[in-house]
């Protein structure tokens, strides 16, 4: 009974985590066009349930290392939904004071930039400072399909095996990069990439929350007890365009994607209609009070903090 | 008397033992080899678990020590040759510089990349060259370049202690085997230090003038190995030419105070710069610009000592050729002073 309850109380938290997602997403696609935000931006609709997934069983000392498609993985962190707002339209009250936008974050233990390839050496530094203090911290780096082309990525994958550090790299597949589908761009095979440095690797075809949990908290749970290196390679599809309408796909085609394979689809129908109805309803206030607040927050007025000392001319 | 390497070498022995944060990377720096330069000879030895020999990874070790500088260490990683460094300026530029800036992080990054540079050993186009001017424009980065007129190891110990952000440390390959002179050696000269305007920080800059000569009619400036031979040709200009030069050293080359420089640049109007970088878009032309800013400074006469804008052939004859040595400083500073 009590495990029961327990299941039942994921499946509620697991659909919420994914809707605040998809409702931030949406609203930032939805606002752009009135030149709200600054820069350019790339959403996460369709890999909810991977960062969802991934992030349930977290350590309070894990660390996180995302990309330039990472406001999934922030929110699932457990940032700040407001901040997250204010930094993308470059208020004072964003996560890193308006300096880094979308691809810059850090907050705790979670960190992003928007270089593919170059952020899996730093991670696997961050895991191996983690590794020298025993504190038993798994570091969770997020790639891409399009990380691949990235030399850098490999010099990385040697380091953390030859080291055995305590690194997850997730490797969210999401077929297409920018607009290069996955076929003109990934040769081989993606499994024995990491393979071929003796990581151990699973690749789940999914876009169902509870599946990727089940998998990701094991091989952290591995991570922690082994302190080496795993691998996640989740296969799934964006829905969205790669930042703001430069999306080349027919539009059939990414209604089919909805229609098969929406991971926020999938948890509802696990949800009595009254669960949904409470759920939605939250999280549509939630989204929007959190716009609002970022929309009435101040501009930084001067450059925040050291720029004095980038060229200091008397002395 | 002990050498730059000597120098170099006991300030990360010093720092071992009194930082225990402090971790080493690189590629072949284990005992007995000790790095391709030496410099982290017998740490290994003393501290197994604080030095890491890497694979041939620039970008992967780089990265890897920024990493562990977010989390609390105090990381030195070696590049074995500066040649090697573009092979890590994604790490530098987009990674190591912008962390501390973009994420708003309340401290210090503490990480230094200390590399060898520079010419004169016959070791061809890719492994002489003088590459730091591509990353001097790089804001977040602190760059930092010893020579014999100061203490390197102390240079070193504050890039690992001082600074809030970054430091690539520059070494130039000749100045290994230099010895660190004490005032005893250097009777003929008169040589004053100005600290950095950032107190806490050890990376002066050094004025020099020959001892009993009248005042300046020409400023030399330079840095790293550069500044020897000019301090040769300082002490040549005046016993053989009768041109009496003061010498401004910087060892702080990014971000840089130009004040010492300015002042001394004043009094004579006329400058020398010196640098084995190749010479356009260089170090000297931004001295330069720097000082033609300064209000009530006007210059009457620039040169800029420099390497040949080619790349650093391997034959020894060829590439003296095209490194800068004494002689064209010299030439300079008669050209300049004389008016020819």
């Amino acid at each position: 009974m009590i495990h029961d309850q327990e299941l039942e109380n994921r499946k509620l938290q697991y659909y919420l985590d994914m809707l605040r997602i998809r409702r931030f997403e949406e609203k930032v696609l939805e606002m752009f066009p009135r030149g709200v935000f600054f820069g350019t931006t790339h959403t996460c609709l369709g890999q909810e349930a991977n960062a969802v997934g991934v992030l349930s069983h977290l350590g309070q000392d894990d660390i996180v290392f995302s990309n330039h498609r990472g406001h999934g993985h922030f929110l699932a962190y457990g940032g700040d939904m407001r901040s997250l707002f204010a930094e993308l339209m470059g208020k004072s009250t964003g996560v890193c004071a308006g300096k880094g936008g979308s691809q810059h974050l850090h907050w705790n233990n979670f960190y992003s930039n928007g270089i593919q390839g170059g952020i899996a050496p730093v991670a696997a530094g961050m895991a191996m400072s983690e590794k020298l203090k025993k504190n038993w911290a798994v570091t969770i780096a997020f790639l891409g399909d399009g990380t691949l082309g990235e030399g850098v990525l490999y010099e990385a994958l040697n380091m953390v095996s030859l080291w055995q550090l305590p690194i997850f790299f997730v490797l969210e597949n999401n077929r297409i990069a920018q607009t290069t589908p996955v076929e003109l761009a990934v040769s081989g095979n993606i499994l024995s990439r990491f393979s071929a440095f003796n990581i151990p690797c699973l690749e789940l075809e999914t876009s169902d929350v509870m599946e990727i949990e089940i998998a990701a908290s094991e091989m952290i749970k591995e991570i922690r007890t082994h302190t080496s290196p795993r691998a996640l390679i989740l296969h799934s599809y964006r829905f969205g365009p790669h930042s703001k309408g430069d999306d080349t796909r027919p539009v059939d085609e990414i209604e089919r994607l909805y229609r098969d394979h929406d991971p926020v689809k999938i948890q509802a129908a696990r949800l009595s209609s009254t669960q949904l109805e409470t759920i939605n309803t939250r999280v549509e206030k939630e989204v929007n009070d959190a716009y609002e607040a970022a929309i009435s927050d101040p501009f930084p007025i001067s450059m925040p903090r050291d720029s004095e000392r980038a060229t200091p001319t008397s002395g | 008397m002990g050498t730059v390497l000597d120098s170099l070498n006991t300030a990360l022995h010093r720092a071992f033992a009194e930082d225990e944060r402090l971790v080493l990377l690189g590629e072949d720096i284990l005992d007995p080899y000790g790095g391709a330069f030496k410099v982290s000879r017998g740490l290994s030895d003393k501290y197994p678990q604080r030095v890491i020999t890497t694979p041939i990874s620039e970008a992967g070790i780089v990265g890897v020590g920024a990493g562990l500088a977010l989390r609390g260490f105090h990381p030195i990683v070696e590049i074995m040759f500066g040649d090697f460094l573009p092979l890590a300026a994604d790490q530098l530029i987009n990674h190591v510089a912008k962390f501390r800036w973009m994420y708003n992080l309340p401290g210090r990054l503490p990480l230094v990349i200390r590399t060898p540079m520079g010419g004169r050993r016959g070791y061809g186009p890719t492994h002489s060259q003088t590459l730091e001017k591509i990353f001097m424009g790089v804001p977040g980065l602190d760059i930092l370049a010893p020579h014999t007129l100061l203490d390197p190891g102390m240079l070193l110990i504050s890039a690992t202690r001082d600074h809030d952000d970054p430091v690539l440390f520059i070494e130039n390959k000749l100045l290994y085997n230099l010895p660190v002179p004490g005032t005893n050696d250097l009777a003929e000269f008169d040589i004053r230090e100005i600290p950095h305007p950032v107190a806490v920080q050890y990376s002066p800059t050094v004025i020099v003038r020959v001892k009993g000569a009248p005042a300046p009619q020409l400023t030399v400036t330079s840095y790293g190995y550069m500044a020897d031979l000019s301090r040769q040709a300082v002490l040549q200009l005046a016993y053989e030419y009768e041109i009496f030069a003061e010498l401004v050293i910087f060892s702080q080359l990014a971000p840089f105070c130009i004040s010492p420089l300015a002042d001394a640049a004043s009094q004579t109007k006329k400058l020398v710069t010196v640098e084995e970088g190749t010479l356009n878009l260089g170090w000297g032309a931004e001295m330069v610009a720097r000082l033609a800013e300064q209000p009530g400074l006007s210059l009457e006469a620039v040169m800029r000592v420099a390497a040949q804008d080619t790349p650093v052939p391997a034959s020894g004859p060829l590439e003296n050729e095209t490194l800068p040595a004494v002689k064209q400083i010299i030439e300079a500073g008669q050209k300049i002073v004389q008016n020819r």
